[in-house]
Formats: C-alpha cells, structure tokens, sequence
C-alpha cells in the first residue's frame, strides 16, 4: 500500500492488524508519535489524517491507504521549532515527555480551529491527551501564550 | 496472530453484499470500538469491509425541520453542525460530552449508536460473560458492578449501554435507516435497542451484514431548549455514571410536551416513559418533577455496589427538567 506521510510518499507492505502507529514507528521509523496505552485512552499517539487530530494506535494503517498523515516530526518547519513546540519548552510544559507530541499535535490543531479562548475550552479539547506527569497547567500555559501571540499578529488583540 | 483479511468498498449495495455473504466479516468504520475490541480478543471477525469512503456523511435538516445524519458522519461534524446545535442542542452536547476531540474525529454516527459495553468482564476476553460467550454466566451481578445498569437488567446481563448520543437519540424518536441483504428498513431507535433478557449478545434486530445507512431525527417543538446533562467520576473523557436528555414544553403552568431518557444506569440508552406519563398535562413544578422520577426508578433492581444511581438518577432527572424548563444550558 502507498501512504502519505508529512507530504512523503512511501510504499511498505503491512498486515490488516497493523496500527497506524506501528507502522509509523516501525516501519517508517517516525518514532516522535509514542505508545501510551495502545487502547485509545492516553492520546500519546495523536496525529493527523486529514489535518484531523486521531489515535494512531486504533487507527488501522491499511485504512489510511489515499490519506494524508502529519505526525510530530512534519509540523516543524525545516529549520526550527513550530511556535507551540517552542512555547512548551518556554513554560516547562512536560516532565518526562512521553506524552508530549501527542499533547502537541492536539495542540496545534486547537490552536489552528479556534476554540481555545478560555482555559475550561482548552481542558476540555486536551482531555484526550493524559499526562501522568500533571503538567497540565503548564501545558494549557503554552497553548495560551501561543493564542494570544496569533492574536496580536493578527490584530486581533 | 490469527490472519485479519481486510477489503474497502465504496458503495452501500457492495458492503452489504460483502458481509452479507460472509458469516465471519464485519463493518468498519471510525475502528474506535472495533479496532479496540479486536485487540483485546473480544471481537474475532475473519474480514473487515471498510466503509469509510461511502457517500454517507451528510447532516441536513429534512423537509419537516428534522434532522437527516449520515451513518458516517463523524461526531465532531454533527457536535458542531448548526443543524444540530440550534434545533438539536441535547443531541450536539452529548456528543461534545462523550468521548475525547480525536475519538470524536474518529467515530461514525452508525458506529456511535452500536458501541459495545464497557463491562469490564466483557472486555477482559477471559471472565464469564452471556453478551461475549452466551450460556457462561454474568461476572457482574455478584462482581464489581458499581458502573452498571439498574433499569432493563435481567439475570443474564446488567450491562449499560454507553453511548452519550443515542440518549438524546432515543429521547427525541430518532430512526435507523438500514440496508441489509434483505432490503431497506426503518428501525424506531427505541427498537433498535434490544433487552438483554435471555439473549444479551443480541443487541440490536439487525441481520448480518445489515448496514446502518442514516438516522433521521423528527422535529420536536421542545428540541431547541433540550439539553444533555452528564454526571461522571471525571469532569470530562469518561462514560456516564447517570446522564439525562431533557426537553419540556410548559404552557400554561402544565407540562404539555416533555422528553425524558437517561444514560449510564440503563442496558440501553433509556426513554424515561413512566415519568413522562407521570407528568404529562400535571403541572411543572419541582415535586411533579421529583415524584416522576422517582416513579420511573420503582422498578430499579440495583446490586451491591451501584445502588447509588438510584437516587442520583432521580435527582439528575429533576435537575435537568428544572434547567430545560428555565430555558435550557
């Protein structure tokens, strides 16, 4: 099967059972997203198909024949951080970091379709995304400062 | 690992023939209870037939000012659609109330209404279960039950049903558009969902490889101040420990129109019809309310552990009427 990943195409061959997040992170060696739970509860796997935010680990790769993927490592521009990423080192938004490419692909996603404008909107979007470590203020912090710096760019302020 | 043979269609007339003709194949949609279940063991189908590229995610109202769903419109979609949220609000809560934003990008409208149990014992794959093994026994009714039903129970099975949507479903007469090897048909939604009785692996009348195509939702004049309330042991991500859909029209001082159903405490998202008849044409004020409630959980059979959903139901009833009729959120 040919699946499109972070704008790349790749060709692998894979059984029916195998997730969308095994064959990520071992097929095509996209280790950024992670394997929390494997059972749609921690969000740790959150990536994009279709621009939309799903678990990777209940998604079934070979249903993702057609579709575009955008994992942790296809956010970033070339050169650099993606804002939300930079924000999450500036607010120490994690302890241990497993669950933090997930929390940032949810993250951005909020952050691109609005709906972040209070912190309550903001916990409720991320409740998917579980972080035994409790960064949570931290982490609603990161989203904020991201929000508000959008919105005096776009002057809206 | 046994071999999981896997076929995408893209028409209705395909899928149907697909799983019709193969006792071992099954649906697959949004994957977020299929997929899940096949991993644990639960679920052993031999073939899935992906059915996400069929040409059924429309949300749209109906001539009447109804609602018309595509099987597989994604729940994100109808939680934020403005069909749904100004004519429907009950309906766009509970979706926005279950589930986390990437299941809800996930899962399918069809899908949410046919979710699976989330009875421990009938997830483990291992511990007696009548729904995963019929004729093994019920885990639950002596077991760990704190999160079971108290309404619908029968000695086989006390297991709820835990879709948010299919509350508001039932509560506003919603109905299943199917096509199966056998034709088209329109199932009520309240038949839809089966009793466990004797035979609680039997959830639903559909035959194999009968497709959920659609669900209509009639206009209701009360549907607009409806309201979904959600009462859990987490404020958000986590299934119902009692939820209620609620919507009353009071002319009058009397109680002309009143929709009532609840989640988390029945073995199928639960219409409310006692308390309903109770209040219909009394008068709408707090002890109606509360004595309607209470008439609908008479018939609970509650277990050693879950016995406290029968007061709380009851109390989520009232508070939920008493907000609907104050004009909702």
């Amino acid at each position: 099967m040919s699946m499109r990943v972070n704008g790349d195409l790749h060709e692998i061959g894979l059984e029916p059972r195998v997730s969308l997040l095994d064959a990520l992170r071992d097929h095509l060696g996209l280790t950024g997203s992670k394997k929390g739970c494997d059972q749609g509860t921690c969000g740790a796997c959150t990536v994009w198909v279709q621009g939309r935010p799903v678990l990777a680990c209940l998604t079934l790769a070979v249903a993702c024949e057609d579709r575009e993927i955008t994992t942790i490592e296809g956010i970033a521009p070339a050169d650099g951080l993606h804002p939300v990423q930079r924000a999450f080192i500036e607010h120490d938004a994690f302890q241990c970091g497993y669950c933090t490419s997930g929390q940032i692909m949810s993250a951005v996603a909020l952050l691109r379709d609005g709906g972040a404008e209070t912190d309550d909107e903001i916990a409720e979007y991320m409740s998917g995304n579980i972080c035994r470590c409790a960064a949570y203020p931290n982490i609603r912090a990161a989203i904020r400062e991201v929000r508000d710096a959008d919105l005096e760019t776009s002057g809206r302020a | 690992m046994r071999p999981l043979g896997y076929t995408r269609v893209s028409t209705v007339d395909t899928a149907v023939a697909a799983v019709g003709a193969d006792a071992t194949s099954t649906f697959l949609a949004g994957g977020t209870t299929e997929v899940d279940l096949i991993r644990l063991g639960v679920s052993r189908p031999d073939v899935l037939v992906d059915i996400n590229s069929l040409p059924l995610k429309e949300i749209a109202y109906t001539n009447d000012g109804g609602l018309r769903i595509g099987a597989l419109a994604r729940m994100s979609d109808v939680a934020r659609s403005p069909e749904v949220t100004y004519n429907f609000p009950a309906l766009s809560q509970s979706l926005l109330l279950g589930a986390s934003e990437q299941l809800r990008n996930m899962a399918s409208m069809g899908g949410n209404l046919c979710q699976r149990t989330r009875c421990a014992y009938f997830r483990d794959a291992v511990s007696p279960c009548n729904k995963r093994e019929p004729g093994t026994g019920c885990s639950a009714l002596d077991g760990l039950n704190r999160g079971h039903a108290v309404l619908g129970t029968s000695e086989q099975c006390i297991a709820t049903h835990p879709s948010d949507a299919g509350v508001a479903m039932v509560a506003f007469d919603a109905i299943v558009h199917t096509v199966g090897p056998s034709g088209a048909r329109s199932i009520p939604i309240d038949d839809f969902y089966l009793l466990p009785g004797a035979s609680p692996d039997v959830e639903h009348p559909l035959e194999h490889g009968e497709l959920i195509v659609g669900i209509e939702v009639p206009p209701a004049p009360s549907a607009r101040r409806s309201l979904y309330l959600k009462f859990r042991d987490r404020q958000s991500y986590e299934f119902a420990l009692v939820s209620v859909a609620a919507a009353i029209e009071v002319r009058e001082g009397r109680v002309a129109d009143v929709r009532l159903a609840l989640g988390g405490v029945g073995t199928k998202p639960w219409r409310a019809r006692r308390a309903e008849v109770a209040l219909t044409g009394g008068p709408a004020t707090p002890q109606a309310f509360a004595n309607a409630a209470a008439h609908e959980l008479e018939p609970a059979s509650p277990r050693r552990y879950n016995a406290f959903k029968v007061p709380m139901a009851q109390r989520a009833m009232v508070r939920a009427l008493t907000r609907a009729m104050n004009g909702g959120a």
